[in-house]
């Protein structure tokens, strides 16, 4: 029993902050970046039985998300339509069975090969579905897509999901339940053969597997996984657009798996989490953050290899030894950090006001010589005037010579802190 | 007494190059039968074709009577046929453990399932801690294979090997790169886990040939030239000439 509870209490812990994090964020633009963050982690986890689990790079994820949501929105239209009494909790079954079904049907071919093959035959057939969705007018519904209206079907125990919060314990609960069945997956005979295959899928043919069947059973489940999170985004927003099953969505879910770290199974969570915000917050600040979102990428790909979950597990050596130790060690790493910390954002701030500048002179010479400094009403700055730019140029220039000198101090907290973590680990 | 392993009339060729010429060989169930030769005369590639990584241009083979030409590794291995090989091929990031579990799990009948959690397979468990004893490496089972030294990457290569149970194995060349004392580690290794089954090993070290083999097959420029017990290779004219004389100086 006590072992129990310990195996199942992240799960409780998960179920628990589900349930009362709208109430610490009740605002409707909350409740709706945490709806995307639930069907973004989903997709992401999915996507990383592919990546990070099997070893297979996609670029076209996104079908298995997109037709899923094709098929919900038909299938919310069809249950209205003929009067089928069709809860909406259990329409993301149909997009799971969509996803399952295109998984067999287009892993027949890809999963055949591995490395850069899989990785091309991926972006082919997205190719495929996106330009027939084009074609396609009557089921991909051309430009507008294809709507449903999910307070129409019968209710569920009173709810109809009209408000966003019964749409997001909806979510939520298929969320928790998906996370959950993905872990699961990793801790079984074919998801430890999946990493054998990623690691050596010649040696597995020696040991009695067929290791273009790992691959395929993998990628088939991965498509269930992706079915459900984009028949969640369908109902999301009563929607299916050609743009579900589009190369964006598909290069959104690698970015978020590789941002968070593919190598640990909580990265792409992370990822999910941080990439949703981040699109639905740097577009406040500045046209074009698509620039910044792949400035990040890079430094992660380039610096963190390993993603955010990457740079959290490296900190998980320090945790050793008496609490008031852990603390301690910890505030001088931060304090080393926050030393670096400051050159970093002064080179950060200096290259942001240059590179807004450029893009204030080139694309909107019209409007005049100022410009709101991201997008704030409150700075106005003169690109006409030659102050700003020696401004941001000293910043960035002056930034990385400053943040150089601080490495050191953070090398050196580094080495301290491992000493220290070692000495109380013995 | 009946065959395990029967070539018949075996040939491969690379292009143009032929590698193998015509090699028929009937090793029989529960020997030990060791391959020699002189570097590049088909060893390993013979050893590739028994096990499937390889299709011959010509010729068959047999698995305990059955023909399994053409067959792909991992149908041959389920027959019960089982390889080490002589460059280490092992899970590197994976760790001892998981590098033994995997060569494991076919043999107890998990397949494909996505359905059992693994850490709750008891025999699983126990086949893959046994199998670790006997390598001599049950205390370094938490470790990242690719960290090992070379000599224990060897003995895991020899585990990945048997786990599954298989009975008849073939290994390639073992004891490779390995100081004396690791060499004979490792040959007591063999001896033990070879008992009761059908061994096939290539060997350059003729101490551990005539030590280890009941039979010997000396294999050169494809073709073999001799295939007899260790004292009667040893007298073997055509032999000394064409491999021992030469390889007894090393
Ligand atoms: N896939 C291949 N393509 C072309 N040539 C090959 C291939 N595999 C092996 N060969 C050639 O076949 C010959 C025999 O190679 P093999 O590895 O079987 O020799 P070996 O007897 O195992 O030698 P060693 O004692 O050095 O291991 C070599 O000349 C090698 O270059
Ligand atoms: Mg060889």
């Amino acid at each position: 029993m006590m072992n129990l509870i310990k195996s199942l209490g992240i799960w409780i812990a998960a179920a628990i902050l589900i349930v009362i994090l709208p109430y610490v964020f009740p605002s409707g633009a909350s409740i709706t970046t945490m709806c995307l963050m639930g069907i973004m982690i989903i997709f992401a986890l999915s996507y990383n039985m592919l990546l990070g689990q099997s070893g297979m790079l996609s670029f076209g994820h996104a079908v298995y998300y997109g037709l899923a949501a094709f098929v919900t929105a038909h299938t919310i239209n069809w249950a209205i339509k003929s009067g089928v009494p069709l809860p909406l909790p259990l329409i993301p079954v149909a997009g799971a069975v969509t996803g399952l079904i295109f998984g067999i049907i287009f892993g027949s071919v890809s999963t055949k090969r591995a490395g850069t093959a899989f990785a091309m035959i991926s972006l082919g057939l997205a190719e495929l579905v996106y330009s027939s969705s084009l074609i396609l007018r009557s089921f991909f519904g051309g430009e507008e897509g294809i709507s449903a209206d999910r307070t129409k079907l019968i209710r569920f125990f009173g709810y109809n999901f009209g408000p966003q919060i019964q749409v997001y314990y909806l979510i939520a609960a298929w969320c928790l339940l998906c996370v959950i069945l993905m872990y699961a997956i990793t801790r079984t005979p074919l998801g430890r053969m999946c990493n054998a295959v990623r690691e050596n899928p010649e040696r597995v043919e020696f040991v009695g597997y067929n290791p273009q069947l790992v691959r395929y059973i993998a990628f088939s489940l991965a498509g269930l996984f992706a079915g459900v999170a984009g028949s969640l985004a369908a109902i999301n927003i009563e929607l299916a657009q050609a743009s579900f099953v589009g190369a964006a969505q598909s290069g959104a879910v690698l970015l978020a798996a590789y941002i968070g770290g593919v190598a640990f199974f909580v990265g792409p969570v992370l990822g999910a989490i941080l990439v949703t915000y981040l699109s639905l917050t740097l577009s406040d600040f500045s046209e074009i953050w698509v620039l910044y979102f792949g400035i990040l990428f890079v430094v992660i790909i380039m610096f963190a290899p390993y993603g955010l979950s990457g740079l959290l597990m490296m900190h998980a050596q320090f945790w050793r030894g008496p609490l008031g130790s852990r603390l301690a060690r910890f505030g001088r790493l931060f304090g080393a950090y926050l030393v670096a910390a400051v050159p970093a954002l002064i080179m950060l701030g200096g290259a942001i006001l240059f590179i807004e500048m450029i893009h204030h002179v080139a694309q909107k010479g019209a409007e005049g010589a100022n410009m709101h400094f991201l997008r704030r009403n409150y700075i106005t700055i003169n690109t006409h005037s030659v102050l700003p730019w020696i401004g941001g140029i000293v910043a960035m220039i002056g930034g990385f010579f400053a943040f150089r000198l601080s490495w050191p101090t953070v090398a050196n907290a580094w080495h301290k802190a491992l000493l220290d973590a070692q000495r109380s680990g013995a | 007494m009946s065959s395990a392993v029967e070539l018949d009339n075996l040939e491969k060729r690379f292009g143009k190059t032929e590698i193998i010429r015509g090699v028929s060989l009937d090793v029989k169930l529960g020997e030990r039968h060791a391959v020699i030769g002189p570097n590049g005369a088909g060893k390993s590639t013979l050893f590739n074709l028994i096990s499937g990584r390889l299709i011959p241009s010509a010729g068959s083979i047999r698995l305990r009577g059955e023909n399994i030409t053409g067959l792909r590794p991992f149908e041959i291995n389920r027959r019960g046929l089982s390889r080490s090989f002589q460059v280490t091929n092992i899970f590197p990031r994976l760790t001892v453990w998981e590098n033994v579990r995997c060569a494991v799990l076919w043999s107890k009948g998990y397949k494909y399932s996505f359905w059992h959690n693994i850490d709750k397979l008891e025999d699983v468990r126990a086949r893959t801690q046994e199998i670790l004893e006997q390598i001599n490496m049950a205390n370094r089972a938490q470790i990242p294979a690719g960290v090992l030294t070379y000599a224990e990457q060897r003995a895991l290569e020899i585990g990945i090997t048997i786990a599954g149970g298989a009975d008849i194995i073939l290994l390639d060349e073992p004891t490779a790169g390995m100081s004396r004392s690791e060499t004979e580690h490792a040959v007591a290794l063999i001896r033990k886990v070879s008992e009761g089954r059908t061994l096939i090993i290539i060997e350059h070290d003729m101490g551990v040939v005539f030590d280890l083999a009941d039979r010997i097959s000396v294999l050169v420029y494809g073709q073999i030239i001799a295939t007899d017990q260790p004292v009667k290779i040893k007298a073997n004219q055509k032999v000394q000439e064409a491999y021992l004389g030469a390889a007894g100086h090393d």
